[in-house]
């Protein structure tokens, strides 16, 4: 059982396109645990592995770490955030993206609001201008992943089996087994889900949340986080205006309640206003960056 | 249920303490989950004694400790408890509100044997 993306063993799988094979991640990051212990001074062990500065092992007090071992009924302090190995491997993802000049975009939605098709009509103009990559991430099915290849672009599917959310040790290991898109785009499409993917950094530069005009303009009071961590929200299907009683100044203003002065772009693949805002905010966000390595 | 996902991570965590520290048991384990953190502690309670199983956690209790929420407020310049996201600043009604604390999980620390 891998104990960090949460699959049973062969719950979780990548699929390349030319190659699907049960990921083999599972336990590989085990730490060595060779380092020295019985330091009185408040060091913060670094577990062979890069350290993330919130991951430190208090040396006094009453936990004592300076014994290797331990008594009956010690208290041992440990600070370290339950995420922290998620985050680790997180901040890695975006070193690596930041060294290939590629933005990753982590778009969020509950099912059916629109990801795979706003991507495949995205994809469609962008990928005259910018190299373009993508993970799906879908508890089953490679139907998304197929559903991009149909662009032209290249793309990974991540099944998560069970699981709720992507992670970053997915992401990462999806990532190698892509094309590098480097200068251009990598889209990471998130399992749909408001709920569970609002936790889990992929090592994303922006997160693009999805709501569709055929969802309660609610929607980000009733699940919080998600909208909180957001970017940019992305109102889908605005086509449908007609046909529904929608209030998308309700919806932005409860969205900014949660995350205040949070953008928000209209978005249709069918009718006006196309995709414009949203391809110029993703412009922008390609030149911010292109001007930074610069 | 990220929970599971998440209750997996404190057993690990635990586990590499163990390693680290040759202890044989866990009695209690202290987590602190704020209130703006998105995590149901029953949910990770249950799913902590299911994936505990097994491993040197194996009967450790969770003890959960609960800040609140604290928030920033860009309209009055107070920070504030607040009991939700969403939630307005009880000192001025504003919606400004950004949060700086109460919304992370961390392993406080292992009560052991």
């Amino acid at each position: 059982m891998c104990t960090v993306c949460g699959c049973d063993g062969d719950g979780a799988k990548i699929d390349a396109g030319d190659k699907q094979s049960a990921h083999d991640h599972s336990h590989h990051h085990d730490h060595a645990h060779d380092h020295e212990h019985g330091h009185a001074h408040g060091h913060d062990h670094s577990h062979g592995e890069e350290r993330a500065p919130d991951a430190l092992h208090f040396g006094s007090g009453a936990a004592g770490a300076s014994v290797p071992g331990v008594a009956d009924g010690d208290l041992v302090a440990i600070e370290r955030r339950v995420l922290s190995k998620n985050d680790e491997i997180a901040a890695e993802n975006r070193r690596r993206f930041e060294a290939d000049g590629v933005v990753a975009i982590n778009l969020m939605s509950s099912p059916g609001a629109g990801k795979t098709t706003l991507l495949v009509e995205t994809i469609n103009v962008l990928k005259d201008e910018f190299p373009v990559a993508v993970i799906e991430g879908d508890q089953q099915t490679s139907n998304d992943a197929a559903r991009i290849r149909e662009t032209g672009v290249p793309a990974v599917q991540v099944n998560t089996g069970k699981g709720c959310h992507l992670d970053a040790e997915m992401v990462r290991d999806a990532y190698a087994a892509l094309p590098s898109p480097a200068g251009g785009f990598l889209f990471i499409e998130n399992v749909g889900n408001l709920v569970c993917p609002a936790s889990f950094d992929l090592g994303e530069a922006r997160r693009a949340v999805l709501a569709s005009v055929t969802e309660g303009e609610d929607k980000p009071l009733k699940y919080p986080d998600i909208f909180a961590s957001a970017n940019l929200l992305v109102v889908t299907k605005t086509d449908l205006f007609p046909h529904l009683r929608f209030d998308v100044a309700a919806l932005v203003d409860n969205a900014r309640r949660v995350r205040p002065n949070l953008d928000y772009v209209a978005t249709s693949v069918e009718a006006a206003p196309g995709l414009g805002y949203w391809l110029a905010w993703l412009r922008s966000e390609a030149g911010v960056r292109r001007e930074a390595a610069e | 249920m990220h929970e599971l996902a998440l209750a997996r991570s404190v057993v690990k965590i635990v586990e590499d303490e163990a390693a680290v520290r040759a202890f044989s048991g866990v009695k209690k384990v202290v987590l602190e989950i704020g209130a703006l953190s998105c995590v149901d502690p029953r949910a990770l309670e249950f799913s902590f004694d299911a994936v505990a199983s097994g491993t040197v956690a194996a009967g450790a209790r969770l003890e959960i400790e609960t800040p609140p929420g604290r928030a920033r407020c860009f309209a009055c310049e107070a920070e504030v408890d607040i009991a939700g996201r969403g939630e307005p600043c009880p000192e001025c009604g504003s919606h400004q509100l950004f949060v700086i604390g109460g919304d992370d999980m961390v392993v406080k620390s292992l009560e052991v044997h």
